[in-house]
């Protein structure tokens, strides 16, 4: 079988981000970027199924700027077998990356699709969804656990009151939570490896689908600050502030 | 023009975010109509149908919707949304599953996890984990939105009585079979809709350990939660994980003990009325956003909380 595995670059999840002065956005110049974390997710799950056999090939791919690249890279070196790199020269929603990888999709033919289940830049969590929507395909959201059967898989999917479990029938999409597994690093053997692995490039422009953003950003700002708190010296004076101050308890 | 807002329930009972979802829609249009998509689930239309925001209710009974597939429930809430202007969703694991797909159907880019409604096409929500707050505005014809349901206020339960109006099934591709949910059970109350909540991070060292926990919120009539640190170390539950990936919390109280206060969970629980950090760390993150800090060893702490707790002649419930 074959695995698509989409990875976009992102802020760090370590960095705290500033908003710009003029409201226009997030400073993103001379800041460290690096795979949205469930994405590593997702190229580690494919990387996995290869390892016990059940996949042939893995293609993993990216759309945006010229570093968004280093994405495709680093899944390369991690294990994936080919890289597919879409130019794109701004900033394009969810609803256009979906159209997008459903063209990347029709030529590469892959039996199942995986995602991260959320980019933490923009917080969307739509991709994946949209995606399968397109492609008439059932969806694995938010997964946890994934057995790959011979035409189906079985998921575990984190929800809000617990676990669920499904049944989908191949070919489908799949969004990776960080729990799915744990992803590993790469070995410099294998990140020089992966600079002779092949990275095709195409441009979001000539794939003739509607790329034109709906969404208009009027103002980017930082959230209201809190209140500085105070440090209390002992538990019995936590209890009192609780009790007479803040009246919560 | 109207709003079509998409009911989470168990085919019983309607879920409590339909209510936070509710209040949000009708910020968008007065005229809000209720889609109850679900099985056997007569009962929660009714239910809908006395909530005096609501104009209409839409059922739709039939078993291609007792578990809410993404993959069945789409394709009726795309056909349904032909006559309205806003469709709206709570963004929880419910909403977050099945509104891309009804977007992605109508050509429409989703704005997810509004936190304010500015105006029928204005929305604010929150980017990079809650770092940052941004006002959009929609120019899609049709809007897709998925509310945060702890921003909103729940609607009033009881007093009206909209029309119940039968709507048919849409046809399904069978591409997807429930085989079951593994409900965390518990007696205190839910995470999303507490008035308190004490949460445990990797500080705790065991899942063991998270019974001083569990005391505590015994006595505050508390939900429990955790770090994303907690429940990767299996100390509990991912039901109970608050944060960026997690559920974000507003409660009145919020007792973070043993957590450093990454980003991840800061965005969880951040907009809580009072936070309350106790750690051993006075350098930990999670200071500087605690209305009262502890700096001390948890082990002794908890247990010293519960006992002046127990001091006390009331506690509010």
């Amino acid at each position: 079988m074959k695995v698509l595995v989409a990875v976009k670059r992102v802020i760090d999840y370590n960095v705290q981000i500033r908003v710009k002065e003029d409201g226009s956005g997030v400073n993103t110049d001379n800041v460290k970027m690096s795979t949205n974390p469930p994405d590593d997710n997702a190229i580690e799950e494919a990387v996995k199924l290869k390892e016990s056999g059940k996949v042939k090939e893995i293609v993993a791919v990216t759309i945006g700027g010229e570093k968004a690249q280093e994405t495709v890279r680093k899944a390369l070196a991690v294990g994936a077998d080919r890289g597919i790199y879409v130019k794109a020269d701004s900033y394009i929603e969810p609803l256009g990356i979906a159209k997008i990888l459903k063209k990347v999709v029709e030529k590469e033919k892959p039996d199942m699709v995986f995602l991260g289940k959320q980019a933490i830049d923009d917080d969307c969590n739509q991709t994946g969804q949209m995606l399968a929507a397109i492609l008439n395909w059932p969806q694995g959201t938010f997964a946890s656990k994934i057995n790959l059967k011979d035409k189906t898989m079985e998921i575990v999917r984190e929800i809000d009151e617990g676990l669920e479990t499904l049944e989908i029938n191949l070919p489908a999409v799949v969004t990776c939570d960080l729990r799915l597994n744990e992803p590993r690093f790469a070995s410099l053997p294998n990140i020089m490896k992966a600079k002779k692995k092949t990275i095709d490039q195409m441009n979001a422009k000539d794939l003739g689908v509607d790329i034109t953003n709906r969404i208009q950003q009027l103002k980017v700002e930082e959230p209201p600050k809190r209140k500085g708190g105070i440090k209390v010296s002992s538990v019995a004076e936590l209890v009192s502030k609780l009790k007479n101050e803040a009246k919560v308890i | 023009m109207s709003v079509l807002l998409v009911a989470e329930h168990d085919n019983l009972n309607l879920k409590a975010f339909t209510f936070n979802a509710i209040t949000a829609a009708s910020k968008m249009d007065a005229d809000i109509h209720v889609l109850v998509a679900g099985y056997e689930c007569e009962s929660v239309s009714k239910e809908v149908a006395s909530i005096p925001l609501v104009k209409k209710v839409l059922l739709c009974d039939s078993q291609n919707y007792q578990n809410y597939l993404p993959e069945n429930l789409a394709p009726l809430v795309t056909k349904v949304s032909e006559k309205y202007d806003h469709i709206v969703a709570s963004a929880n694991t419910f909403g977050k599953n099945f509104m891309p797909r009804v977007a992605a159907a109508l050509d429409v880019s989703q704005v997810s996890d509004v936190i304010k409604i500015n105006g029928p096409e204005t929305f604010l929500r929150p980017i990079y984990a809650g770092n940052a707050f941004a006002t959009v505005k929609s120019n899609d014809k049709k809007k897709c939105v998925t509310i945060r349901p702890t921003s909103f206020d729940p609607a009033p339960k009881t007093g009206g009585s909209a029309q119940i109006e039968k709507v048919e099934a849409a046809p399904v591709p069978n591409t997807s079979k429930f085989i079951k949910r593994e409900e965390t059970k518990s007696e205190r109350p839910e995470l999303g809709t507490a008035r308190i909540v004490i949460s445990g991070g990797r500080g705790m060292q065991s899942g063991e350990n998270f019974k001083l926990i569990n005391s505590i919120a015994d006595k505050l009539n508390a939900a429990v939660g955790a770090s994303r640190a907690a429940v990767d170390a299996g100390y509990i539950g991912n039901d109970h994980q608050v944060g960026q990936t997690g559920k974000v919390v507003v409660p009145d109280l919020y007792i973070a003990v043993g957590i450093s206060g990454a980003i991840q969970h800061l965005a969880g629980m951040k907009e809580s009325k009072i936070i309350v950090a106790i750690n051993k760390d006075g350098e930990a993150p999670i200071f500087s956003v605690a209305d009262y800090g502890l700096e001390a060893d948890l082990f002794t702490a908890l247990p010293e909380f519960l006992a002046e707790l127990n001091k006390l002649n009331t506690i509010q419930k």
